[in-house]
């Protein structure tokens, strides 16, 4: 069953293999992955889907949890979240075609970036779900191409970004941090 | 020696040995190479301590052997390419069994990393899996703020081996240092203090229950929380198993220790953790070789979990009250609020938890574990036995892996924690006599005996040149039954007695061998002589290399088979079918 994962992480060299690594060395697919900075620069924020059993769900998120560059990792499978994707389409068609595909188009909410002799290139963006039956739609005009984002996600939950705050060094040992308590289950 | 003025023009080599000092490392494992060649010419004249090994493989156990006997984070180093790959099985037996460790790797230098520079490997992308976090150093700016976070890492939280990567012009680059005033992790998560409310909780299930058992494991040696278990089981009077990772963590002289629990462990224990109705688990991640099949495991108890590691909690076995925290402060928190509740139960339970000691009494002399003896030839059992004679459960044992490894478990005592040095979760071969090298060092006042069995000796043969070059006075004991005895094991039960590959027809004359290298050595085959000899041995102040020829078809018992339920353990050889 397909997990939406989403991750704040630092932006960092290696923080992106870290969490493919945790999901291949499991033996997952990774269906999409998205990744790009946040408001602040330092961190990133990922969304991925991924093909993870229900009952090891919550196990996928603790091990995210546990690497180091990893801020936050929620699992918005189940929990209130806007999931979006971008499709970015090529079509080429034959001239008489040309006013339905558009017509098709604004139907799916589909912009024209392009248009060419040949055909147009378009983008949709929307749920998973519309863009597919977008793209049947307009594989039915002519030969297409296209390129999906993958998810996107958002949640709507206002979740407490816990932080570990710096710690002291002293001259030789470090000692432990400021003392947190989890909850129960 | 070393520069401690801020601000004052360092090489990157001389800064990672002032960030060595600072943090109290004493003693480097490791072996040079072409991008660590400025690294070892600061090392020639500073005082930490290198001890030069003869693969970097053993490097990693002996820093293993080193943290493991003191808690202290043990340190390794290698060149880059083969020398870093070659730490490889050593990370990961440090992360199997949360050992802090800190590898110290060179890389070649940074305009040449990616275009397949004579020995480059990306030990960055390799040990991401083998160690709980990495670092790529790519300017001596960020070299120091690495090293402190490396050693952070590594020691804190649940702990693990961590590898720092510094290609050779980080090294070599001049830079004003100055010490490192704070770590910032902003995403390591460290969750020490447990719920009180699940303390709270988990106390009146204590008192509640007929038939609690205690289930602790590496954890409690990994958070020194020995004396607060002891507190724990007294206050309750409930009876304890250690795993093999946990063998110490309650003395094994305690009236409350039944033994190890597992694949190979005990009647009393594996019953014991079958028929409790609560069973009490702490620093333990259920292991398969402990729990057997998962579906059967302690079908009539409820479960208290008290582990550093979140993800640890649920992974195997659902837990009825998690505690996620120090095993340390939550016992010391569990066993107040034990102790405040006991006025309001005293008594109340008495008549079913005396049942329950009575039953656990009954098994363990139902099926005590068996020591045999021969009078023609000497039972690995009764060796391990001489061992623990000598031993008086002070000494530290440092074990290979396979058969010898189990009846060690079985028949050792230990009367403190960090005295069992074992590979438990990888079971790495060739661990024993490296980590008794880095047991040896970081102990040199301490008894420390290698106990291997003849497949993992001759995997670590290389460091009897290390034990002699520094007169380690480690006591090798090899168990040679002239197989690979656990294989071998599993092929006359599961594989038709069809034997593959697993006789060891040479070994090397011991007196010999050991004489090569300018210490003793010698063979032994009979019960008469094992006692005296084993007394000569430890009488030795030098190294001892001792080959115990030992029945060779003896097999571990108890054993519960790959997927079976651990009360359904088989107790001996089986017997023969009359014709």
């Amino acid at each position: 069953m397909l997990q939406i994962i989403s991750l704040l992480l630092e932006n960092k060299p290696g923080a992106l293999m870290r969490v493919t690594g945790l999901l291949t060395s499991r033996g997952y697919n990774i269906e999409s992955l998205t990744v790009a900075r946040t408001l602040d620069p330092a961190l990133s924020r990922m969304s991925i889907v991924v093909d993870v059993e229900p009952n090891l769900r919550a196990q996928v998120i603790k091990q995210m949890n546990k690497l180091i560059n990893v801020l936050q990792a929620s699992d918005l499978t189940d929990s209130p979240a806007v999931c979006r994707e971008l499709v970015l389409l090529r079509v080429r068609s034959a001239t008489s075609n040309r006013m339905a595909i558009l017509k098709e188009a604004e139907i799916f909410g589909a912009r024209v970036v392009d248009s060419s002799a040949d055909g147009f290139a378009l983008e949709a963006t929307g749920e998973v779900e519309k863009l597919d039956e977008f793209i049947d739609s307009m594989r039915s005009y002519g030969e297409i191409e296209v390129t999906r984002s993958g998810t996107v996600a958002v949640s709507l939950d206002a979740k407490r970004l816990r932080l570990s705050p710096p710690v002291p060094k002293g001259d030789a040992v470090a000692t432990l941090p400021a003392l947190e308590t989890i909850g129960s289950k | 020696m070393s520069a401690t003025t801020s601000g004052n023009l360092m090489s990157g080599a001389q800064i990672l040995l002032e960030c060595l000092v600072r943090e109290n490392v004493d003693c480097i494992f490791g072996y040079p190479g072409g991008v660590t060649l400025p690294l070892y010419d600061a090392m020639y004249d500073h005082p930490i301590r290198h001890v030069l090994v003869r693969h970097e493989q053993n490097a990693c156990f002996a820093a293993e052997g080193y943290a493991r006997s003191t808690g202290k984070v043990g340190v390794c180093c290698a060149t880059s390419g083969p020398g870093a790959t070659n730490l490889v099985t050593g990370l990961v037996d440090a992360m199997m069994d949360s050992i802090p460790v800190v590898a110290l790797t060179g890389q070649v230098t940074t305009k040449l990393i990616g275009s397949d520079a004579f020995q480059e490997a990306d030990t960055f992308g390799i040990t991401r899996s083998c160690t709980k976090h990495n670092f790529l150093v790519k300017t001596v700016a960020d070299l120091p703020q690495a090293i402190h976070e490396a050693f952070y890492i590594a020691a804190s939280g649940r702990p693990g081996p961590v590898l720092v990567d510094i290609p050779k012009d980080v090294f070599q680059a001049q830079s004003h240092y100055s010490p490192v005033s704070a770590i910032h992790l902003p995403g390591y998560k460290v969750f020490t203090e447990g719920h009180t409310g699940q303390i709270r909780r988990a106390a009146q299930m204590m008192w509640e229950a007929q038939r609690p058992f205690v289930y602790a494991g590496g954890g409690v040696i990994a958070a020194n929380a020995s004396a607060e278990l002891q507190e724990l089981v007294e206050t309750l009077d409930v009876p304890a198993v250690n795993t093999l990772m946990g063998l110490g963590a309650l003395p094994s002289h305690h009236p409350n220790f039944i033994s190890m629990p597992g694949m190979h462990g005990s009647y009393a224990a594996n019953m014991g953790m079958s028929n409790c109705d609560l069973l009490i688990a702490l620093g333990v991640r259920f292991d398969d070789r402990v729990t057997g099949r998962l579906s059967a495991f302690a079908p009539h108890a409820k479960v208290i979990h008290v582990d550093i590691d979140p993800a640890e909690i649920g992974k195997n076995r659902t837990v009825d009250l998690p505690i996620v925290g120090d095993v340390k402060r939550v016992l010391a928190k569990l066993t107040k609020v034990v102790k405040e509740m006991a006025p309001a139960h005293a008594g109340k339970n008495s008549a079913g938890r005396q049942a329950w000691w009575r039953q656990i009494r009954e098994w363990k002399e139902e099926h005590p574990l068996h020591v045999e003896t021969s009078t023609s030839e000497i039972k690995p059992q009764h060796l391990m036995r001489e061992i623990d004679r000598l031993s008086g459960g002070e000494a530290i044992v440092c074990s290979d892996v396979g058969q010898h490894q189990m009846w060690a478990a079985q028949f050792i005592r230990f009367n403190q924690p960090r005295l069992w040095l074992n590979s438990g979760g990888l079971g790495s071969m060739g661990f024993g006599l490296p980590s008794a090298i880095g047991a040896q060092f970081a102990c040199p006042e301490k008894l420390v005996f290698a106990i291997c069995g003849d497949g993992g000796f001759q995997m670590s043969i290389p460091e009897l040149a290390t034990i002699a070059n520094h007169g380690l006075p480690i006591k090798i004991i090899v168990m040679n039954n002239g197989y690979l005895g656990m294989v071998r094991q599993w092929q006359e039960l599961f594989y038709n007695n069809r034997l593959s590959q697993v006789e060891l027809n040479t070994f090397p004359d011991p007196e010999k061998l050991a004489g090569a290298y300018g210490f003793k050595g010698r063979t032994i085959e009979s019960p008469h002589q094992l006692a005296p000899v084993l007394r000569e041995v430890v009488n030795e102040p030098g190294p001892y290399l001792l080959n115990v020829k030992v029945t060779p078809f003896e097999n571990v018992y108890p054993m519960v088979p790959a997927g079976g339920a651990i009360n359904e353990m088989v107790l001996g050889p089986p017997q023969p079918v009359p014709a």
